[in-house]
């Protein structure tokens, strides 16, 4: 691999890492606080300006730091279907979309985001219809409690154009092939970093499989 | 009403009845859309606080100091409770009171030390980091395996089951027994690890608390919440109109909504807190381990002659609850002789509660698989043995079951899951480098009732509104009531407005312990034939001829409209339900049959499941959907405690060492297959006026040892230590060329 190869390929060891330094920061809130006994001061934590474009809505937040994106959603907007299961990025009840990517809303903090685009479950329906996803769910019982069942669904939105695109999963047999086929196996592989404990995941899966269209 | 008779023909009875049907969740586009509101999520003052729970670090001791001068200087923080400002509080049993930060004293490890509020969260978490508690450490007593010695007889309490059961000789029978087991079986440190971390809001008003907080027994809690806070029940207001799962986790108040409501009083802001999810497995409750000796006795054709089942659980020297894991032993096979004891050990550890079938869950993962190593020991199919070992009645009790299709349940299971094709010789099926086997277990759950209350009133509009203190937990509470209520009344489903988690509206059982359906739903019941009774009073007709269909009532070829009948207030009905002598002249249990295939690697001793199924008979279905859902969840449940779950508690300090969703291994999507669940049709007019029975711990009652069995089946490796992971099957292996 040359260095140029190297700047620009996203690989599994980059992602990890970088999803540990933010699980890090995010356990100690700011790194100086873990290591100090006195406490921050008023300017370290001052407010910070941040638009972020929700769901086709414009916001400009005035944001603690540390506030993690979730948190934005939940506690500065009141949209408070994105949930808070772990706040460490291990069960995906968090799960929106930045950019049309899927990403854990609690990894990340909300001043990154200045100008980006996220959509969460509130903004899935069109009005008063509901995204094919959010039906799916409805008809074939995938959720239960609930309360995974945002992150399940903003996760699959993402899932899907993730495999439309091509993208291979660890079970593709065939790496190099152009479009692998979404089967069962790859959508379970593909939506295993969204837990649902209530186990809704046969539901989930057949949901998610209507929703994409393909062949059962 | 007592359940003192058998139920008769009744109103759900009817074939064309909406009770039963595959009713879309009700509550599902709320929950589709994120608009269902939880705990933590309810209307946000400008003046709400947040807190945030500081853990104590030591598994035992007491708190020397504690310094909260740097947090308390920390920006935004208005208060920090400690024991030294926290007022006195009403004590008891962890079901009855929960008291916090009473004095300095450590009892296990992650015991709340301090709870930290402040303006934000993040200012809440940040000045948490700042206290500094310097403590004094004691010895603790902390795994059950090497405290054994300690244990001791739990006290018998009244409701609850007897620790001891004895019938008939049973040493003296096992000793003489032509083929004997005696095997020995642990299972793991559990945590209910629902998604919904413990989350409470409390407000108060001059002298009343409302407590937004997710409780699975709103009455129940409410009770213990006055109790620890010493104020009349009456004051004390819960409301929980949806819970991001419990699974036991969230039976008994727990120290989020404690802190929540003290703070809030001190503050007169409103607090809201949530446990981290790190916090949940310290700060509230798990299930215990346990070590469980099972002796099977038989003669030479196998009919069991001596059944035994000793089991060890732990608990904090405080609390008297034990793991029941012989329950099912009590009643599930046949044998003249029999012994179940149940010893508790004194443990310095967090306290051991409810998880999902309590008892039968671990009970079973024991017993179902000393079934299949006696079948192998004498050579029978598994499934031949439990028919020879099929009782007529009650084998302790000599009582009747209320209805028992356990055979059935195994044997359409084994013609659908295709069991003839099972080479009963372990190691004989390879598929690739995949050992491949199937095995197969009982399910059986105890089958309670509990005291339940409903309010229905139709108003002019045709709207039935039915309130009760229940929950819907992800069990489908909100839609089988929505069912029972509209049949009743002959109404469509979206005329009916169904109002649960408050403790204003009557008081409910709650979900919990398989009993919830039955009895909110009974109550509901009750409620209905007595507005059913009022409306064909108004009619003027007899009420037991009387049909309700379309919003009419007809009898003798008269029909009138239900909204001419109820006045300009509406009519109103309140219904009770509860346990009579139905629960003692019959013994009480839902049944099923589990099957597994797996697959076992020859090299590495990874296992993955390949296909799952489960045949169940629980009384009267209340929907199809929505139970299959509960079943196939159980039986997931049983899928982690076989292969994944269990907390490593580090014996030097007492903590769990795995205390997050990274480390702590629930199934994800990914280790779950092809799985389904099969109801046979059932009544049951024993249990309860709908006929119906638990079926929310059913699935996983017995679920784990089919994959247990399945693992020796596929590879002849017989692993008694849960869960079952590759290290364990890789010792017992045979070494590959």
């Amino acid at each position: 691999m040359d260095n140029d190869d190297r700047r620009v390929r996203v690989t599994r060891r980059t992602v990890l890492e970088s999803g540990t330094a933010t699980a890090a920061l995010m356990l100690t809130g700011f790194p100086e606080v873990a290591l100090s006994a006195e406490p921050l001061s008023d300017k370290a934590v001052a407010p910070v300006a941040v638009d972020l474009q929700i769901n086709g809505q414009s916001h400009t937040l005035h944001l603690d730091p540390r506030t993690t994106l979730l948190d934005a959603l939940r506690e500065h907007l009141a949209l408070t279907g994105s949930k808070k299961g772990c706040d460490h990025g291990q069960c995906g009840a968090c799960t929106v979309l930045l950019d049309g990517r899927r990403i854990n809303s609690c990894l990340t903090l909300a001043v990154m985001h200045d100008g980006q685009s996220i959509t969460t479950i509130e903004g899935l329906a069109d009005g008063a219809t509901l995204h094919p996803l959010q039906a799916a769910f409805i008809a074939h019982d995938g959720c239960q409690c609930g309360y995974c069942t945002s992150g399940q669904i903003c996760s699959a939105a993402g899932m899907l154009g993730e495999s439309r695109a091509g993208m291979p999963s660890y079970v593709t047999a065939d790496l190099a092939e152009a479009r692998p086929e979404l089967t069962d196996a790859e959508i379970r592989e593909r939506m295993s970093g969204n837990i649902c404990r209530c186990a809704a995941y046969p539901n989930i899966v057949a949901a998610i499989r209507e929703a994409a269209g393909t062949p059962t | 009403m007592d359940m003192n008779a058998p139920i008769g023909q009744n109103a759900l009875d009817d074939p064309k009845s909406i009770v039963g049907k595959p009713l879309d969740r009700i509550d599902g586009r709320l929950k589709v859309t994120g608009a269902a509101r939880y705990a933590y999520e309810f209307a946000q003052e400008t003046t709400t606080t947040y807190g945030y729970v500081v853990e104590a670090a030591i598994g035992k001791g007491r708190i020397r100091s504690i310094d909260t001068r740097a947090a308390e200087r920390s920006p935004g923080v208005v208060l920090i409770l400690t024991h030294r400002n926290t007022p006195g509080q009403g004590t008891g049993s962890h079901h009855e009171a929960h008291p916090v930060l009473t004095d300095a004293n450590v009892n296990y490890y992650g015991q709340p030390a301090a709870f930290v509020v402040a303006e934000t969260f993040e200012q809440a978490r940040a000045a948490a980091y700042l206290v500094r508690v310097d403590y004094e450490r004691v010895a603790g007593k902390y795994a059950l395996e090497s405290n054994l010695k300690y244990a001791g007889s739990p006290p018998a309490q009244e409701g609850q089951p007897h620790p001891d059961s004895a019938v008939g000789d049973f040493t003296g029978a096992f000793a003489s027994a032509p083929v004997q087991l005696d095997v020995t079986y642990t299972t793991p440190l559990q945590s209910h690890a629902m998604m919904e971390p413990h989350a409470s809001m409390a407000v108060w008003e001059g002298d009343k608390l409302t407590l937004h907080t997710a409780n699975q027994m709103l009455s129940q809690g409410q009770e213990a919440v006055a109790r620890t806070l010493k104020m009349p029940v009456e004051n004390v207001r819960l409301i929980s109109p949806f819970i991001g799962g419990g699974f036991g986790g969230k039976l008994w108040v727990n120290a989020d909504a404690i802190l929540a409501a003290i703070a809030a009083r001190q503050l007169n802001r409103p607090v809201k807190t949530a446990l981290t999810r790190q916090q949940i497995f310290h700060v509230t409750t798990h299930r215990s381990d346990t070590v469980q000796r099972i002796r099977l006795g038989t003669d030479r054709d196998g009919r069991i002659v001596a059944i035994g089942h000793d089991v060890f659980s732990g608990n904090l020297p405080s609390e008297q609850s034990f793991e029941t894991a012989a329950m099912q032993t009590r009643t599930l096979y046949v044998g003249a002789n029999r012994l179940t004891r149940h010893r508790l050990v004194p443990l310095d550890i967090p306290i051991a509660s409810s998880m999902r079938a309590p008892g039968e869950a671990v009970g079973m993962l024991a017993l179902e698989c000393a079934m299949d190593e006696l079948a192998a020991k004498l050579n029978l199919d598994p499934i031949d043995l439990r028919i020879r070992n099929e009782p007529t009645e009650d084998p302790e009790k000599h009582i009747p079951y209320s209805s028992r299709h356990l055979i059935a349940c195994l044997q359409e299971g084994a013609k659908r899951f295709g069991w003839d094709k099972r080479n009963p010789k372990p190691g004989q099926v390879a598929d690739g480098r995949w050992l491949v086997g199937m095995g197969v277990a009982a399910a059986s759950r105890g089958n309670p009732l509990r005291t339940s209350k409903a309010n229905v009133r139709l108003d002019p509009d045709g709207i039935l509104t039915a309130k009760m203190a229940m929950t819907d937990i992800g069990t489908g509470t909100y839609t089988i009531m929505t069912q029972i209520a509209a049949e009743m009344l002959g109404l469509p489903p979206d005329r009916i407005r169904m109002e649960l988690g408050d403790t204003r509206f009557p008081e409910a059982a709650g979900s919990g312990g398989s009993f919830g359906a039955a009895s909110a739903g009974s109550a509901l019941f009750d409620a209905c034939e007595t507005l059913r009774a009022k409306l064909a009073g108004a009619a003027g007709m007899d009420p037991k001829a009387a049909r309700f269909a379309d919003g009419n009532i007809e009898a003798g070829g008269r029909s009138k409209r239900l909204t001419d009948l109820v006045g300009n207030a509406g009519m109103e009905a309140d219904g009770e339900i509860g346990p009579g002598t139905t629960l003692k002249d019959f013994s009480q249990q839902s049944y099923g049959a589990h099957f597994a295939e797996v697959a076992v690697d020859m090299d590495t001793g990874e296992i993955r499941l390949r296909r799952m199924l489960g045949v169940f008979t629980a009384g009267r279905i209340l929907n199809e959907k929505t139970a299959r859902s509960q079943a196939i969840g159980g039986m997931v449940f049983g899928i982690g405690a076989a292969l994944e779950e269990g907390l490593n508690l580090d014996p030097r300090f007492g903590h769990f060492v795995n205390h997050d969703l990274a480390e702590y291994h629930v199934p994800v999507h990914a280790d779950v297959p092809v799985i389904d669940a099969v109801f046979l049709p059932e009544l049951d007019t024993k249990s309860n006026p709908l006929k119906s029975k638990g079926i929310g711990e059913l699935g996983i009652s017995g679920a784990g040892a089919a994959l247990a069995n399945a693992i020796y089946n596929a590879c002849g490796a017989r692993v008694r230590d849960y869960p079952i992971t590759l290290d364990k099957v890789l010792t017992v292996l045979p070494v590959q060329a």
